[in-house]
């Protein structure tokens, strides 16, 4: 059995405009060991997604009744979005699932040295002491690649710079020796030369420690870099799942394909970059049925924005959610 | 295309105070240090780098909206020569018609006070480039036109738009008084991918319909390497390498280039591994090493480039280098 | 358009969708602040109080001073009109006379008792005693700035008694009455605060604007004067000041001089508060860009800076409003600001604080009561505003 399961997760927020929906019927699971992209743009809801594992997200989120998030640990099974109180949710944040954020000077106190913050964390978590929890943050320190691991520990997060930074999180949300590891889009404030280190690192770390990652980002290279699976995101829905390799080489939902041919790539610099056309809808506007129809190139009238497509298997693990699929076949 | 600049850049540095003190001179960080470049007109030039390299403060400089400590900047069109650094008020005021800036941030650069329409139509009150309200409403529909911005839109307030939309209307507002040298300070870089390409292909369709000429300031190289002609490298504050773009792209000659361009994610899952790392941190700007300040980080470094200031030296057409090793 | 076009519904959402885009900064700090309940409650509050305020001698039948005293019912007890008791139903509402009486029986006190048999009747738009908007007596010391100004005299009051006194919230020991007081000290506190604001406000723009704008060392010096003044301790500088004041003052005169001081130790707050607005709006890309345009700073100040901060200041006015009320109310209350016959709040609270009417005489309170209901009015749609004034808190 995965690691984590999430079915059927549907979230809504209550605002003064109306019900928005953030997330809508997402599907998918990670194993011990692997690496699962969540692909998408701004408002596609990947942030929501990942909020959700930890409920984290606002009070008032709306989960639906058929929503599931299950976690695997050593004992026991844990339905995530059964627990109620602090206490009891203790165990998703920070112990089993841990989370790093995109930007890590928000992520400090600025009043707190970064060793105070590791040996916080591990005094939630464990039963160690508070000498034990040093001792081992500073080991985390130096297994992430800070040199002078015994001075860092005694800093403040203004004193390191982003990629260090980025990697004293890293190290701290590794400290508890978590399953699961959610990254939100980790590296996207990072420099270019920093963020292939940074990346490096989480890659020997996913083998070195063996938990699940989901990695969450807008950008595809990263994904391909870094990731086993990667699900595409439009909207709160998941349009197309797979094996990395199969997505982003054979690519079966047209948004999927319009991002990729929309991306600059540095060996075929005579290609255009094409566009994917129109707005991202307002989430206060889905649109009906196919909440991609209204860019689509492919959009066949009066059955995209009548009916909400289906996962279609393509076989691999590789699934799409598209009508142009069903009446062509697979795709070339 | 003429052979004389439109931008000519000699020596240029730029120096900024750290912090105040009431008496004496406080500590200054060199953010651009001895660049030299030129810029022809009709050139979509690209200014890349990573963060502490200067790229915004030189493009700010060109616009004097940044300090010039020492170093000359020069624009020259067909009507007039200017010394930038030295501009009086008359002259200053016709530069800022032919020489603007395109914002990175969609949300801050628009006044969520003022419709679409009075946003694009300020520069020309300002400048006072049109004598009648039905003149200035002509230029403002015809910019808008062109950057697909319909009238309804113009009645709009800059919450009702997307932030695809909201870099179009900067656009439309930077280009109203029809510059001829427009920078854009990483213009894309707040925008979703799908709509990146939207706007990449609308700065080139523009460059043709009113002839500008761009100084385009990103930190993604592919997407300079899609849309320049020309690609100049930053690092710390200097410039460390400059050719056309598939010359540098095919054939990058200094370190610092090619270790940007192996760091760049490919979208191809087997090409994992084989990339050439950089050790190490950017150093802070406040406090650069001597020599070479790509030393630290550089895999050819050696005891020579803590001493020696690298030359920027002419390896081939229009490709220029600082490097050492710059031969092999 | 017609009502029974199947398209309506499409086209209201289309039209709120419109109206929502094009709507400006003005109207949609309005609807935010019409959609919060406790702010528009507070918000009709006020508005009704000013008005009250504005309105006090047409409300009031009777003067608020020694001539309007009703010397047969000094220290009475609040009397409601009536429209129903034991002798019928009467359509005009009514009130027993009373009767004063005082024996050895009595102790010597005075009791008032009441015939019920004898009514007196409630009238409406009587004439009374005569009142002016405009009654200037500007009498400084010298006579070169002496002028008197007396317009818009009237007779009109809302209400009256056919023959005694009507006293909706009783009288004090003098025999005047309390509700006019009441109204006339609410004009009072309305006018003291008005002008020490603007007063704050005028210095604290001209200090607070030069310090924000230009920075540098203008902003140092500036600031170091403002600091300066915000340490002036308040207390003791109104004591002095209140030794000083003159006894000839008139209470015109008395009531100019607390409200420029107020105004003049009140503006160090809101001159901080305007410069940092400044300072980071400033900052701000827009303001950049309109400069490359080659904008002056009279065009960024007006079409950019201005308009950003004029709804923080309308909070902040808002807000500071009731601590000029409030200050001079403590002044006030404790004889150091406009003391009796002045009908300020603070005045009349000054009579509560006796032991003798704390027992006898409660109706005495009735002006705390406005006094909190005004500043938490003022506190609530400061706060209303506050919250409905920020621009991106929906959107981004």
């Amino acid at each position: 059995m995965s690691l984590l399961t999430v079915e059927n997760l549907n979230l809504q927020f209550d605002t003064d405009e109306g019900r928005i929906t953030a997330v809508d019927n997402v599907s998918f699971e990670i194993n011990a060991g692997e690496v699962l992209g969540l692909v998408g743009e701004s408002g596609s809801g990947k942030s929501v997604t990942a909020k959700s594992l930890m409920q984290l997200n606002p009070a008032n989120a709306v989960y639906s009744s058929e929503s599931s998030i299950k976690l695997k640990l050593e004992a026991e099974e844990v339905d995530v979005l059964s627990l109620k109180s602090s206490r009891e949710l203790v165990i998703v944040r920070g112990g089993a699932i841990s989370m790093i954020f995109q930007e890590p000077m928000a992520s400090f106190a600025p009043a707190i040295t970064i060793g105070s913050h590791m040996v916080e964390q591990l005094l939630i978590h464990t039963t160690m002491t508070k000498n034990t929890a040093a001792e081992l943050s500073v080991e985390m320190l130096e297994r992430v690649g800070i040199n002078e691991a015994g001075k860092r520990f005694h800093q403040y997060a203004f004193e390191l710079s982003g990629g260090m930074r980025q990697r004293a999180m890293i190290a701290m949300a590794l400290s508890t020796k978590p399953k699961l590891l959610i990254a939100d889009e980790p590296t996207t404030a990072l420099d270019v030369t920093i963020q292939a280190q940074v990346l490096d690192l989480m890659k020997d770390l996913v083998s070195e420690f063996g938990m699940g990652i989901l990695f969450i980002t807008h950008d595809l290279g990263v994904i391909a870099q870094v990731a086993d699976r990667v699900s595409v995101m439009y909207l709160g829905r998941i349009v197309e799942s797979g094996p990395v390799r199969d997505v982003l080489r054979s690519p079966a939902h047209p948004y999927t394909q319009g991002l990729l041919k929309a991306l600059p790539k540095l060996d075929a610099l005579d290609q255009p970059l094409t566009p994917v056309e129109g707005d991202i809808p307002s989430p206060l506007e889905r649109p009906p049925g196919c909440v991609f129809h209204t860019r689509c190139p492919e959009v066949i009238a009066d059955r995209c924005n009548a009916s909400v497509p289906t996962r279609t298997e393509l076989g691999h693990g590789h699934s799409s959610s598209c009508f142009v699929l069903d009446t062509a076949g697979k795709p070339a | 295309m003429t052979d004389t600049p439109l931008i000519q850049i000699e020596n240029l540095n730029v120096e900024f105070p750290l912090g105040h003190t009431l008496f004496g001179k406080p500590p200054m960080l060199r953010a651009v240090n001895d660049v030299s470049l030129n810029i022809m007109p009709g050139q979509f030039f690209g200014l890349v780098g990573e963060s502490g390299s200067g790229k915004t403060t030189l493009g700010r400089a060109i616009l004097r909206a940044a300090p010039i400590t020492s170093g000359k900047i020069t624009f020259e069109d067909a009507d007039v020569h200017y010394d930038v650094g030295s501009l009086l008020k008359k002259d200053l005021k016709n530069y800022r018609k032919l020489a603007q800036l395109i914002f990175q941030d969609p949300y801050a650069a628009l006044s969520p006070r003022m419709t679409v329409r009075d946003i694009i139509a300020e520069p020309l009150e300002v400048m006072g480039l049109t004598k009648t309200r039905e003149e200035t409403d002509e230029r403002v529909r015809d910019i808008a036109a062109k950057c697909r911005l319909n009238l309804e839109h113009l009645r709009r307030f800059p919450h009702a738009f997307s932030g695809g939309q909201r870099q179009r209307i900067s656009i439309a507002r930077t280009l109203v008084c029809n510059p001829d040298f427009v920078v854009a300070d990483e213009s894309v870089a707040a925008l979703d991918v799908s709509i990146q390409a939207d706007i990449l292909n609308l700065l080139k369709s523009l460059q043709k319909e009113l002839g500008l000429t761009y100084l385009f300031i990103s930190h993604d190289l592919s997407v300079v390497a899609h849309i320049c002609d020309h690609v100049a490298v930053m690092y710390l504050g200097s410039l460390v390498e400059s050719a056309p773009t598939r010359d540098l792209f095919n054939n990058p000659r200094h370190p610092y280039t090619r270790a940007l361009l192996s760091a760049i994610p490919s979208l191809d899952p087997d090409e994992r591994g084989n990339v050439q790392k950089l050790e190490g941190e950017i150093p802070s700007p406040t406090n650069p090493p001597s020599g070479c300040k790509f030393r630290t980080r550089c895999p050819l470094a050696e005891s020579r480039c803590s001493k020696e200031v690298p030359q920027w030296r002419e390896m081939s057409e229009g490709h220029y280098v600082a490097c050492h090793f710059s031969e092999k | 358009m017609g009502i029974f076009s199947k398209t309506k519904p499409v086209e209201n959402s289309q039209d709120l969708k419109e109206s929502y885009f094009t709507a400006s900064q003005g109207q949609l700090i309005r609807s935010r602040f019409k959609s919060n309940r406790t702010a528009m409650i507070a918000g009709w509050a006020l508005t009704v109080m000013i008005l009250i305020g504005l309105f006090a001698p047409f409300l009031s039948p009777y003067e608020p001073t020694m001539g309007g005293r009703d010397k047969s019912y000094e220290n009475g007890p609040p009397q409601f009109p009536k429209f129903w008791d034991e002798n019928g139903f009467s359509a005009r509402p009514f009130l027993y006379t009373t009767e004063r009486k005082r024996s050895i029986k009595t102790n010597f006190r005075w009791v008032l008792t009441e015939n019920r048999e004898k009514r007196r009747y409630l009238e409406l738009w009587v004439d009374d005693w005569e009142y002016s908007f405009i009654d200037l007596n500007i009498d400084l010391p010298g006579t070169t700035f002496d002028f008197e100004l007396k317009t818009l005299t009237f007779k009109k009051h809302l209400f009256g008694m056919d023959k005694g006194g009507i006293h909706l919230f009783g009288t004090e020991k003098s025999g005047k009455d309390i509700f006019s007081r009441t109204l006339h000290a609410i004009y009072t506190s309305l006018a003291v605060g008005t002008l020490g604001v603007l007063l704050s406000f005028v210095l604290a723009l001209v200090i607070g604007g030069v310090a924000g704008y230009y920075g540098g060392w203008i902003d140092s010096i500036l600031q170091m004067i403002t600091d300066a003044i915000r340490t002036v301790p308040p207390i003791p500088l109104f004591m002095a000041l209140a030794a000083f004041m003159p006894d000839e003052w008139s209470a015109e005169t008395r009531f100019f001089f607390i409200a420029t001081i107020l105004g003049l130790i009140g503006w160090p707050t809101l001159a901080r508060r305007i410069r940092t607005h400044l300072l980071s709006e400033r900052s701000q890309e827009y303001v950049l860009a309109a400069e490359l345009s080659g904008a002056s700073a009279s065009h960024v100040i007006r079409k950019h800076l201005l308009p950003s901060f004029t709804s923080y200041i309308i909070v902040d006015l808002m807000i500071t409003f009731p601590y000029v009320v409030r200050s001079e109310t403590a002044l006030s209350f404790i004889g150091l600001g406009l003391t009796d016959p002045v009908n300020s709040l603070g005045s009349l609270m000054q009579n509560v604080s006796k032991a003798d009417v704390l027992l006898n005489y409660q109706w005495y309170f009735i002006p705390v009561i406005f006094f909190i209901a005004f500043v938490l009015a003022f506190v609530f749609v400061g706060d209303g505003l506050r919250d409905a004034s920020d621009p991106y808190s929906h959107t981004k």
